[in-house]
């Protein structure tokens, strides 16, 4: 299992990377390569040159600028686990990290390699279409802003064009007011490819109703998708009503089925994970108590 | 035999075992760290379809590349190798390690490539074409035992290899007079023992000493042997060197046809050459999926749960060639009853080819899948009565005072205790906690079951079913070996004539050598000669290296000691009978002794002290018959193997309806094996066989699409129990030495793999028995569970998220 | 391509292809085959060496990529010929292995894993050791080697020698 041959470059800086990848049609990426290495090990991927993105320190870091969380798109998955700011302005993808991989996919993985791989159980796809992330791509002089979920259009497929090099995704930092997080997730393994997965964050008021809510599930079919959650804005989410709006919004969703998991089982899956991480959130914006805070749960 | 030592000073001891200390710093030396100056390397061509003829092969691209020596074919080879061997009578069934005129399932070998690097024999197999004519083909193994099926190899005239109903006992009579009969269809899917290491293999010609020199990942009885058949070579030209550690086999490592290409090559090429298997070539072609198995069985009992008689037709798929995987059908027949006193049986074994890769030994030959079905069984019975499933197998159990007990099929069990060993279990584990902890999580809204399962090992591998499915087959041995030399300094080195995967061989002689010399067993040199310097062995199959090696460490040392007495007592001219042995000191009734060092060097250089008649030097050897092994079978009953381990599984598993997944909340395993000759060996193969039918029970699975293709052929698919899955498991020690061993051990080498997928099976239906659902298919699939649990009970769907 | 590589300390130049994985780098151009390949794929942790501390699967990175880093194999881990690290050491004690195939990768992850994490409970051990399959021991005496490491490296309990020298007289 050994790759077909193919040149290697490291370059500089990302106006570098463009040259190469506007000059070379069948160039590729690679940034921690921890899924592209056993495609081209298998020979189902066979790009004329490898363009290595991983030390080009523009595209590493994170960073609060405005209202945003800035993640340069080489960063390690790693460090963006380790990572204050995450921690505290993007919960809900702090939650999710832990499901990435492994520990040693993590030390190489790269944020921006897992968005632009575009696998449909990935979590941090998931959650920056949950948070309408924005992802933003350079093509030669020009930079393009695309909203997460529509960067996404099929199972490893994205709107970024082969000579586009992906930069850095841009989460909206956390709402203010008493927050909840949650992340679910359902595989074979723990550190499967996800059947289904889900993400919710929620605020709720002084008053425990629900203002504002964001709910988003993967895994189940071509693309992680964001859900409509309007409908359950504006109550105390009962749990009955979470498993309603649950079932509801998975019933409209298209799931697809394989050996490991059939349609029906993403399907009830799906809505239950929902509905767990909906109640997740819930309960961790319940307990940091009526003042607020970003004790998140 | 021997009797059992009362007190050991290093058997059972909590010792370390010696080869962990080279693996640790990463000097083990595995077939791929073997270098030999001018190796080549071959990658392989692989076919398309499950079955084609073979129209033609242009290689002219492939050889056009520089470093590309050679592209070899199927029809190239087959006019210089024989083919490979059969266990049955089935000539027609003709394999060789490429496919000749005609594919026979998706991923064979069609063609292998060498060249300069692996990475350039692959790219020289993208550039091999072949030309195919699609033929039909057949996946499934009751549609192949039809006689419309399309044969795989035509010549054969059919896909039955095996067809043969042994009545062991009044079968019909037990039926009519039982109370009741139940009736139910298991399947045991294919999965496989999938080491870490893929197999690979060296070899090298010297064409001036015709000497095939071959560095393997072996684990196969009779390996040399059969390299030798095919290549057309005498015995005497194969020396398969034996000190190469082995990245773990569970039995698949047989690689014969791996190594007869590669020792073709070899002569051929007049280089040294090599093939690893990468992961892919391993998982379709390597020729090492496990019995894939349907069971129906009919048991007839009556009402207080006694089993009288059981009717049982296995039917298993071998894949495209026969080899040696058919005989997967006949061990089980040793312990068909399980630990149960059935009177009578009827077993149907049906062995048929299919277009799907190639069946070799797993961990336990078949014994797995048959208790899996026997333990199913005993649930049904206990499910149909109203009967405590724990009651229901003492009823049935073997009693303590009836061993040696006589089994329907001709096998007798040597030892057991099967009542204390589940007391101690149940006593462990607090079953009455356990069962209320289940009925908490039934109430808190999860489905939660108990499992259990009572199975037997049989140990000392003997080849009993060789005969028993062949009657042109007349073996009756399946010796092992050991060599002890003490050099002229004293020092003590021992012989493993076998490669190892993990068993810790050298362990196991070192302490039973030290045992009896009564000398440290860390200051002997344990050595694993080439096959040309070696006894007869028949390899770690079968459960059989603590019995079989370590009985003939154990009497080779024997020898050791008596000469060393005989020379000191005539030295000290005190009648044998006399002096007494101890601690490698040989005393006098009168008080006098003569030391190690001053025996040693009588025997090795003072011949004129010795006794008359006695050989100088002191060394001895020992080839052990197994025991029990003596006949050949007789009315179709067989003694198959001497020693019954016993092992019974209790475990707690919870599901979320929903989500469908089993966690195993809680595992406890009662073991006994009789004497341990080392507990961490014993326990980490007991852990570990758990943890491989945990695979087997939820997640492994070699799968087919209707098109005849592997859908899981890389470890993204193919799911193996990482550190998350396996839980953590209690063991409950029990020791029922056996009476045929000399230190009353049994076998342990397939323990917990020969129960855990039945444990977990019964547990998952427990959990799912209030919705009337059975599962009745591994691997149980989380996916599976849940559907299954929403048909069944579509109204608790959205209540108990 | 010339790479210059840093491996268990030393410095050394190796000329490979690009295609040439980190995993068979060190073993065919460096001769440490204490770094097994098991899949090839990713999947299976047998490959996995220490870059700057950190595990990586070794099959999934070139060695083109792999220079400036501080690689660590497990020929890198034993103080000196004949002596043990207190994991080794610890595997050796609980028996944390059986073939050997996985263990070199096992020992590495469990350096990271007690290089910052002085107590670790039984979980992360297990998300520690989760990218290594181990197909031998089911895991339970690996956790508890790993254990026993982290109790020696506390200072809890010093390592004991193993008595294994040759040197004794025979008796």
């Amino acid at each position: 299992m050994k790759p077909a041959s193919f040149r290697y470059v490291r370059p500089n800086s990302v106006a570098e990377v463009c040259e190469v990848l506007a000059a070379e049609p069948d160039a590729r990426i690679i940034a921690g390569g921890q899924t592209l290495t056993p495609m081209l090990a298998m020979r189902l991927a066979r790009p004329s040159v490898l363009v290595d993105i991983h030390r080009i320190g523009e595209l590493i870091g994170i960073s609060r600028v405005d209202g945003a969380v800035v993640i340069r798109s080489a960063t390690r998955q790693v460090d963006a686990l380790h990572s204050a700011i995450i921690d505290e302005d993007l919960p809900l993808l702090a939650k999710a990290l832990p499901w990435v991989g492994h520990p040693p996919t993590r030390t190489r993985g790269t944020v921006g390699g897992s968005i632009a791989n575009a696998d449909p159980s990935a979590e941090i796809g998931l959650v920056a279409v949950t948070l309408d992330a924005e992802i933003v791509l350079a093509d030669g002089e020009d930079e393009e802003v695309v909203l997460a979920e529509d960067f996404f259009i099929g199972p490893m497929l994205t709107v970024a064009s082969p000579s586009a090099c992906l930069t850095e995704v841009r989460f909206p930092r956390r709402p203010d007011g008493r927050l909840g997080v949650g992340f679910q997730e359902i595989s074979s393994r723990k550190s499967d490819f996800a059947f289904a997965s889900a993400a919710a964050q929620l605020v709720l008021d002084a008053d425990g109703a629900c203002s504002e809510l964001r709910v988003g599930v993967g895994g189940v079919g071509d693309v992680p998708l964001k859900l409509d959650a309007e409908a359950l804005c504006g109550t105390r989410l009962a749990d009955a009503e979470i498993r309603d709006f649950a079932v509801a919004a998975m019933a409209d969703v298209e799931t697809v089925g394989d050996l490991h998991a059939s349609e029906a089982y993403r399907r009830r899956a799906g809505a239950a994970l929902i509905a767990k991480a909906i109640i997740e959130a819930r309960q961790g914006a319940l307990n940091t108590g009526s003042s607020g805070g970003r004790n998140v749960g | 035999m021997n009797a059992v030592e009362s007190k050991t000073k290093f058997v059972s001891t909590d010792r370390r075992v010696r080869e962990d200390r080279r693996f640790v710093v990463g000097r083990g030396r595995y077939v791929a760290d073997i270098d030999l100056p001018g190796m080549l390397h071959v990658a392989l061509v692989a076919a398309q379809h499950p079955a084609a003829r073979i129209v033609s092969i242009d290689a002219s691209r492939a050889l056009a590349l520089p470093g590309v020596h050679k592209v070899l074919t199927g029809a190239e080879l087959v006019e210089a190798v024989n083919p490979l061997m059969n266990g049955l009578e089935t000539p027609q069934v003709r394999r060789f390690p490429l496919a000749v005129g005609q594919v026979r399932y998706a991923g064979e070998w069609v063609a292998a490539v060498v060249a300069d690097t692996r990475a350039l024999a692959e790219d020289a197999a993208e550039r091999v074409k072949v030309e195919y004519e699609k033929l039909g083909f057949v996946i499934d193994a009751e549609e192949a035992y039809t006689p419309q099926s399309t044969p795989v190899h035509p010549e054969h005239g059919s896909n039955v290899l095996l067809d043969k109903t042994f009545v062991w006992g009044e079968v019909e009579r037990h039926f009519a007079e039982a109370d009741q009969q139940l009736s139910f269809r298991v399947v045991w899917g294919r999965n496989s023992t999938v080491p870490i290491e893929t197999f690979g293999v060296v070899a090298s010609w010297d064409p001036w000493q015709e000497v095939l020199d071959v560095w393997a990942s072996i684990q196969m009885p009779k390996y040399s042997d059969q390299i030798a058949r095919s290549l057309r070579l005498p015995g005497n030209s194969i020396r398969v060197h034996q000190d190469v550690d082995v990245g773990g086999s569970y039995g698949v490592k047989r690689g014969i046809k791996h190594s007869v290409l590669v020792g073709h090559l070899a002569r051929a090429l007049g280089r040294p050459v090599r093939l690893i298997e990468d992961r892919l070539e391993n998982m379709r072609a390597g020729d090492a999926h496990g019995p894939e198995r349907i069971f129906d069985v009919d048991v007839a009992f009556n009402a207080d749960g006694i089993v009288r008689s059981m009717k049982m037709r296995a039917l298993d798929n071998v894949g495209a060639y026969a080899g040696r995987a058919p005989f997967q059908l006949g061990k089980p027949i040793g312990a068909i009853v399980g630990p149960y006193k059935i009177e009578s049986v009827q077993y149907q074994a049906i062995s048929v080819t299919t277009n799907k890769t190639v069946q070799e030994a797993v961990r336990g030959f078949g014994q797995a899948p048959t208790n899996y079905a026997i333990e199913t069984a005993i649930d049904r019975v206990a499910e149909t009565l109203g009967l405590d499933r724990i009651e229901i197998r003492r009823r049935n159990f073997i009693r303590h005072d009836e061993f040696p007990y006589l089994i329907p099929s001709g096998s007798t069990y040597d030892s057991g205790d099967y009542h204390t060993v589940v007391d101690k279990v149940l006593a462990h584990a607090g079953y009455d906690d356990l069962v209320a902890e289940r009925d908490r999580l039934r109430a808190e809204g999860m489905l939660a079951g108990i499992g259990i399962a009572a199975c037997l090992e049989p140990s000392g591998g003997n080849s009993s079913f060789e005969p028993l499915l062949n009657d042109k087959n007349t073996t009756s041995t399946w010796m092992d070996s050991c060599r002890i030399m003490v050099d002229a300094l004293g020092t003590v080195t021992a012989t493993v004539h076998t490669t190892s995967s993990g068993q810790g061989h050298e362990t196991l002689v070192a302490t039973v050598v030290g045992e009896v010399l009564q000398i440290d067993p860390d200051l002997i040199r344990i050595v694993r000669p080439d096959t040309l310097s070696s006894l007869p062995s028949n390899s770690p199959v079968g459960s059989r290296m603590a019995i079989m090696l370590g009985g003939a460490a154990f009497k080779a040392a024997e020898k050791v000691k008596a000469k060393m007495v005989a020379i000191a007592a005539h030295a000290m001219g005190v009648p044998i009978e006399t002096a007494n042995y101890v601690d490698g000191t040989v005393r006098t009734a009168d008080g006098r002794e003569m030391a190690w060092e001053a025996i040693v060097n009588m025997a090795h250089r003072q011949f004129h002290a010795l006794p008359e008649g006695m050989d100088p030097g002191l060394a001895s050897d020992h080839i052990m018959q197994v025991p029990t092994g003596v006949q050949l079978p007789k009315d179709d009953k067989v003694q198959m193997y001497p020693c019954h381990s016993f092992e019974f599984h209790l475990i707690l598993v919870a599901i979320d309806p929903l989500l469908g997944k089993p966690e195993i909340r809680r595992y406890v395993i009662g073991h006994d094996c009789g004497t341990v000759i080392n507990p961490h060996i014993v326990r980490g193969m007991t852990l570990g066989g758990i943890a491989h039918g945990l695979g087997a029970a939820l997640l492994e699975e070699f799968a087919y699409d209707a098109e005849g293709q592997l859908l899981t052929q890389s470890f993204m698919d193919y799911l193996l129990p990482s550190s998350h899955e396996v839980p953590d498991v209690e063991i409950v020690h029990h020791c029922t030495p056996s009476p045929l061993t000399v230190l009353g051990q049994k076998g342990s080498g397939e323990s917990g793999y020969l129960g855990s997928p039945a444990a977990i099976s019964g547990a998952i239906n427990d959990a799912v028995r209030p919705l009337g659902i059975h599962f009745t298919r591994l691997p149980m699939r989380i996916s599976a569970i849940s559907d299954a649990i929403a048909e069944a009970g579509p109204t608790m769907t959205q209540e108990e998220i | 391509m010339s790479v210059e590589l840093k491996v268990n300390g030393r410095a050394v130049t190796v000329d490979v292809e690009p295609r040439t994985t980190l995993l068979d780098c060190v073993r065919d151009e460096l001769g440490l085959k204490g770094t097994h390949a098991g899949c090839e794929h990713g999947v299976c942790g047998a490959c996995t060496v220490l870059l700057d501390g950190q595990p990586t699967r070794s099959c999934l990175m070139f060695a083109v990529q792999a220079d400036g880093y501080e690689i660590t194999t497990i020929e890198g881990v034993a103080p000196q010929a004949g002596e043990l690290d207190v994991i080794q050491d610890a595997f050796c004690e609980a028996h944390g292995l059986q073939c050997g195939f996985c263990t070199s990768g096992m020992i590495l992850a469990a350096r990271s894993l007690l290089e910052r994490e002085a107590s670790p409970t039984v979980e992360d051990i297990r998300e520690a050791i989760s990218g290594n399959i181990c197909r031998c021991t089911g895991y339970g005496q690996i956790i508890e080697a790993i254990q026993l490491a982290a109790e020696r490296m506390r200072g809890q309990n010093a390592p004991a020698s193993p008595s294994l020298s040759r040197t004794e007289a025979v008796r």
